[in-house]
């Protein structure tokens, strides 16, 4: 269950990306560099918004390049418009199991673990609407949870919280990944994240996503684009 | 991040290219088969010269006296808070969904010979006032539009940063500067769209041009075109004429693209802002004075209409007052589906083109305004009739081109509804694997169903009060409400007319209220 980037290029009039190294498997990796050097880009590769001009990307040696969002190995939770407000809890982690939210009894049971997994049991009747910020956080894991994919990506997905539910959702990731031998790269604009939980980081700079390495030395003796990133 | 572009599914394709062809089909077909139907014989006639020539001048005065008396009514409103204000602006919004008959009927017990204008005048030895002709149609259109860009200028004004009019107030300007600097390069932006606008709609307008023209020295294109093929069915003159008013609207909307298009149709802005810089001295009089003067222009008609029709209906119904009423119904309802229909597959296929968006939306918008009506009716009229009976399908033609008349407003709404959905929720949606019936089901719908009650609601309300091709195909025993009432009036049953018009504005207002109220209703943010 290996995730690698094979000398993927994108290219952009003002922008350009390049990635070459393989994700290691089943921890949390941190992606972590300035805003605009194209961390967010990086996932949106793997989880299939954008085609690389060049390279591919592959997963347990199969090429992902042209495969649809939807068919990738790949879970998402974004920093916002996690859910559908116009969904309750339920119905929006349901569409988890089948994007035509045909639900049977065992489905809803299934959504109904899912969401005590995540600490939501009892709210599975609000709409998004009625949940605090860490709350839409959650569904949108237990929604992830039961698509059941080997690769979590967490786009900036607690950047709205405080420092305290942050911590909470972290934990809370970790665990997941532990529980169901997840493979997650958490994009963080917070080095701190990436110390807290990630035993490696990639960081993006100059338009080139540098391959994962270990996060604490990295931190500890920043060099060149990072020390000058992390301002210290 | 760029959607990755130029991936447009087949379902979402579809529907909106067979919509698209349709609506070409409807557009350019009539005016073939006029061009087949016209035979040799062309050239101007005298009468053609004199009803261009009408047609050109009503609706540039029309134009021009709605943008001049707007300018101060929605400067005396913008920057003026006071009770009633919301009130007033959200009547403004009324005259768009009003039955023309309806404030025709209203307008002449005001301004017509045996109207309160004229008793007043001859009370004091004045003469007796006819509104006949291009008076008549002038103010009928100044009725109509009046309203239409104090709205649009209200919204002009709202444009303008609140910061702006506290900074001139802290700076100590008179009305002049803020006149100068602040208000008058908005109005450069916003008036000559709004004045090509109501040019567009004065030309095209034609239950104003029947009830109110007529005659050698009163004809509009649109009306010749009627006469032509009501009168003396003659097909040459009727495809000459429907190629003029192609002509002629296609310029003036080409030039109001060019121009700039006012941004929005919809809601009118009611928002209270305090304005810091708001005149002092005699000025708060003169605009209470402007307010006042146009609402004595605006309501009358309106108070009219509901209490001579409330003492019509109360002495009895006029027979045959329900089935018109009933068919007027069915037809606003298939009009509004059909609308809905045709605007959302468009919507969907414009959303998911990679570029030129904006350009299809406003060309779809252009071609129906461009096409008037008549052009349609004459045309499918021709067309059915080479395989059927064409007053059979009288209701059928009505529906169609009313659902037609809609598609731009409905467009307007619909676009930017389908855009923020697809902005926010589209990745998502696309990583979950929602597609086809299941997105729409479950994603579209349920977020675009606010402007979509607001476009079937506004299609309802603009297909039950229109006076158009019913008028040339409907078979005698076949009646809409606006037909029955401008039969009545016709043969100068007054009171029936009234009754039957008071009839068809609470239904008109009710229609679009209740389609539009059920969209917004415990809808999710």
């Amino acid at each position: 269950m290996t995730l690698r980037l094979e000398g993927v290029r994108l290219v952009r009039p003002d922008f350009s990306l390049s990635a070459d190294f393989t994700v290691p498997k089943g921890e949390i990796t941190a992606i972590i560099g300035p805003s605009g050097s194209g961390k967010s880009t990086l996932l949106s590769l793997i989880a299939g918004f954008e085609t690389p001009a060049q390279g591919r990307i592959l997963f347990e040696e199969r090429d992902l390049t042209d495969v649809p969002p939807a068919d990738r190995p790949v879970s998402l939770v974004f920093q916002d418009n996690n859910l559908f407000p116009h969904l309750s809890v339920e119905r929006n982690v349901g569409l988890g199991l089948d994007p035509g939210l045909r639900l049977g009894a065992e489905d809803r049971a299934c959504v109904a673990r899912a969401l005590e997994e995540v600490g939501l049991s009892g709210l599975a009747q609000r709409k998004p609407g009625a949940l605090s910020g860490g709350q839409q956080s959650r569904a949108a894991l237990a929604r992830a949870l039961l698509r059941d994919k080997p690769l979590l990506l967490l786009d900036e997905a607690f950047a709205a919280l405080g420092p305290a539910l942050r911590r909470d959702m972290l934990a809370l990731v970790e665990g997941l990944r532990a529980r169901h031998e997840l493979s997650v790269l958490m994009v963080t604009h917070d080095p701190g994240d990436a110390a807290a939980i990630a035993p490696h980081t990639i960081f993006v700079d100059g338009g080139v996503a540098h391959a994962p390495a270990p996060t604490a030395a990295l931190l500890e003796a920043p060099s060149g684009a990072l020390a000058a990133y992390l301002g210290d | 991040m760029a959607r990755r572009a130029g991936r447009l599914s087949r379902a979402r394709f579809w529907p909106g290219a067979i919509t698209l062809i349709a609506l070409g089909a409807l557009a350019f077909g009539p005016i073939a088969v006029l061009l087949l139907h016209a035979g040799g014989e062309g050239g101007f006639s005298r009468a053609d010269l004199a009803a261009i020539r009408f047609t050109l001048v009503q609706s540039t005065l029309s134009a021009l006296i709605s943008v001049l008396l707007a300018i101060p009514f929605a400067r005396a409103l913008a920057r003026r808070q006071f009770a009633g204000r919301g009130l007033i602006i959200a009547f403004l919004g009324a005259p768009f969904l009003l039955p023309v008959i309806v404030a025709i009927l209203g307008l002449l017990a005001v301004w017509g010979r045996s109207g309160l204008v004229s008793d007043l005048s001859q009370s004091v030895g004045g003469p007796v006032i006819s509104i006949y002709g291009l008076g008549g149609v002038v103010l009928a259109h100044v009725f109509f539009n009046l309203p239409l860009v104090t709205r649009l200028l209200l919204q002009g004004w709202a444009a303008i940063p609140p910061e702006r009019f506290r900074l001139a107030a802290q700076l100590g300007m008179g009305p002049r500067p803020v006149f100068r600097l602040l208000e008058a390069p908005m109005l450069r932006a916003v008036v000559p769209g709004a004045f090509l606008l109501v040019f567009l709609l004065c030309m095209t307008s034609f239950a104003v041009a029947l009830t109110l023209g007529g005659g050698p020295r009163a004809t509009t294109v649109e009306l010749a075109i009627y006469q032509a093929l009501r009168f003396d069915f003659d097909l040459g003159a009727a495809a000459r004429l429907a190629l003029v008013q192609l002509g002629l609207c296609a310029a003036v909307a080409g030039l109001a693209v060019l121009v700039g298009r006012p941004a929005e149709f919809g809601r009118g802005q009611g928002r209270l802002r305090r304005r810091w810089d708001a005149p002092g001295g005699i000025w708060p009089a003169i605009d209470g004075g402007v307010i006042a003067l146009a609402l004595a222009f605006l309501l009358p008609p309106l108070g009219l209409v509901i209490l001579r029709g409330g003492a019509a209906l109360l002495s009895g119904m006029p027979p045959g007052l329900w089935p018109a009423a009933a068919t007027s119904l069915a037809l606003a309802l298939s009009a509004a589906l059909l609308t809905v229909a045709a605007a959302m597959s468009l919507a969907m296929l414009i959303t998911g083109l990679p570029r030129a968006r904006g350009a299809l939306a406003e060309g779809v918008g252009l071609l129906v305004l461009s096409v008037s009506p008549f052009v349609m009716g004459t045309g499918l009229f021709l067309m059915i009739r080479a395989v059927a009976d064409p007053f059979d399908w009288a209701l059928v033609m009505t529906g169609l081109i009313n659902a037609a008349m809609s598609l731009p407003f409905a467009l307007r709404a619909l676009v930017p509804a389908l855009t923020r959905v697809e902005a926010d929720y589209g990745r998502l949606a696309d990583s979950l694997g929602m597609r086809g019936f299941g997105r729409m089901r479950l994603l579209v719908l349920p977020q675009l169903r606010a402007p979509l009650a607001f476009s079937a609601g506004l299609a309802a309300a603009l297909s039950m009060g229109d006076l158009g091709v019913i008028t040339l195909f409907a078979p005698p025993e076949l009646e809409t409400l606006p037909l029955f009432m401008y039969r009545l009036m016709g043969a100068y049953r007054m009171q029936d007319a009234a009754g039957a018009a008071l009839v068809l504005l609470t239904l008109s207002l009710a229609i679009f209220w209740l389609i539009d109220r059920g969209g917004r209703h415990d809808a999710a943010t």
